[in-house]
């Protein structure tokens, strides 16, 4: 079973050299940690940059250079900074390549839900309904169950929908696997992990296809 | 050159009235019009819309209009860093709409530009689409979205000119430039007000065009929200 870290690390080898990608806050951050140093990728921001390099020294900080996630960051050589129209342009647009997110709950045709839980606060869906709606390639990373021990990827989301038959893939604590036409693929098990654990894990339609190989992380 | 200058916040906002509809720059407390804010406070209008994508913090940006039960209805994407607001929004006395952050920015420059709605992606399916017309372009499926109507926008940039010209910095440029010219009247505040000449024109973010009043700030705090740092090894 893997952590936040190692769900992360599994997910930077989904990203290729020339990529700008979007990644959303959780897991989805901890991406920029481990792609690899010899391909080129740019990341970007929603509320107005490309480009983002680390959080700042101590002292460095900048109130008016942050991420969506309203944390400090840094620029690195080659980032831009624009406004909120533009920054949606390049989304809507799909000139950005990857965008990496977290999820709640993911349907088998593709459904997700991440914004509104009925009878709780509802904080809003910031750019996720725009982002979902528009990337080519959409990377949910989640864990494979809810806190309760409920299998977070369905037949069909209960929770309010943030866009329709988008995801493509979905990397979670137990599994790599796609949206197909039929259901949850099952591409790649996380180490130590059993088709069995997997299936008992998934409420949605697995399919598995002969031997479904390990991940490889190291 | 036309000029835009007013002598302080004061005249800056003069002719705002209880129940208007206003569009405010910022995303989370980065970019806010701080001066602005701190007027509307002073003023004590109420029953007002805001246009906005978040709602501040419980005690800086829109938290103190919250505060002081001056606003009655939030249009924004993500609201989620203000106590205040979630006890007036679960209470019933803050009305709020949400709305995908590129939807808002766009209906936003779709008033700047003249569009008086726009299709978008984003949204379809969900229920953000509910009662909105909905069409298909090549396979695939778009949300009808209408421009906005404000009264007065409101933006922060970091240098603007007499003749109202701006230039912003960093992620504080956000949603500030697709507000200028989308409401009736907008009101720039700058942290340096300079000269016609002194800017570059090849480096103005938004002409003056857009803008009907500007003055020079007072005393910015920018606040962080998050401060995160790394250590030097």
């Amino acid at each position: 079973m893997l952590d936040k870290n190692r769900i992360a690390k599994r997910i930077a080898q989904e990203v290729q050299d020339g990529y700008y990608v979007n990644l959303g806050i959780g897991i989805p951050t901890l991406v920029a940690n481990f792609v690899r140093d010899d391909i080129s990728v740019e990341f970007q921001s929603e509320n107005g940059v490309l480009g983002m390099g680390p959080f700042p020294f101590e002292g460095d900080e900048d109130a008016d250079i942050i991420n969506a996630g309203k944390q400090t960051i840094t620029t690195l050589p080659g980032a831009s900074f624009f406004d909120s129209a533009l920054s949606f342009g390049m989304i809507r647009g799909k000139h950005v390549d990857l965008t990496i997110l977290g999820a709640m709950e993911v349907a088998q045709n593709g459904d997700i839900a991440n914004w509104k839980i009925p009878g709780k606060m509802v904080k809003g869906m910031g750019g996720a309904m725009d982002l979902v709606a528009s990337a080519e390639q959409i990377i949910v990373a989640m864990m494979h169950t809810n806190r309760a021990g409920e299998s977070k990827l369905l037949k069909q989301c209960s929770l309010p929908l943030t866009g329709v038959g988008c995801v493509k893939k979905i990397v979670t604590n137990l599994a790599v696997l796609e949206v197909t036409p039929d259901g949850f693929l099952l591409v790649e098990r996380a180490p130590g992990v059993s088709v069995e654990e997997i299936k008992a894990a998934t409420e949605g339609t697995l399919i598995i296809k002969g031997e479904v190989p390990e991940m490889v992380l190291d | 050159m036309i000029r835009k200058t007013v002598a302080n916040v004061h005249e800056a906002l003069a002719g705002v009235e209880n129940g208007m509809t206003l569009m405010l720059g910022g995303f989370g407390l980065c970019g806010i019009p701080e001066n602005a804010i701190a007027q509307l406070v002073a003023l004590g209008v109420t029953d007002i819309t805001c246009i906005s994508n978040n709602a501040g913090v419980d005690d800086f940006g829109l938290g103190l209009l919250l505060q002081k039960r001056q606003i009655k209805k939030m249009i924004s994407s993500y609201v989620g860093e203000n106590d205040e607001f979630e006890r007036q929004m679960l209470s019933g006395e803050l009305e709020v709409e949400l709305t995908p952050q590129g939807t808002l920015a766009e209906k936003c420059r779709a008033a700047q530009g003249g569009f008086p709605a726009f299709f978008t992606p984003a949204g379809y399916g969900t229920e953000v689409a509910e009662g909105k017309e909905t069409r298909e372009f090549n396979g695939k499926m778009y949300v009808l979205e209408e421009a906005y109507k404000a009264d007065f926008a409101f933006v922060k940039a970091w240098k603007g000119d007499e003749a109202g010209n701006l230039i912003f910095k960093g992620t504080a440029r956000n949603f500030n430039p697709a507000m200028c010219g989308a409401a009736t009247i907008t009101v720039a505040e700058v942290e340096e007000l300079l000269p016609a000449g002194s800017l570059d024109p090849n480096q103005v973010h938004i002409p003056g065009i857009f803008v009907q009043r500007i003055f020079q700030g007072n005393t910015y705090e920018k606040r962080i929200e998050q401060r995160t740092v790394r250590q030097r090894d």
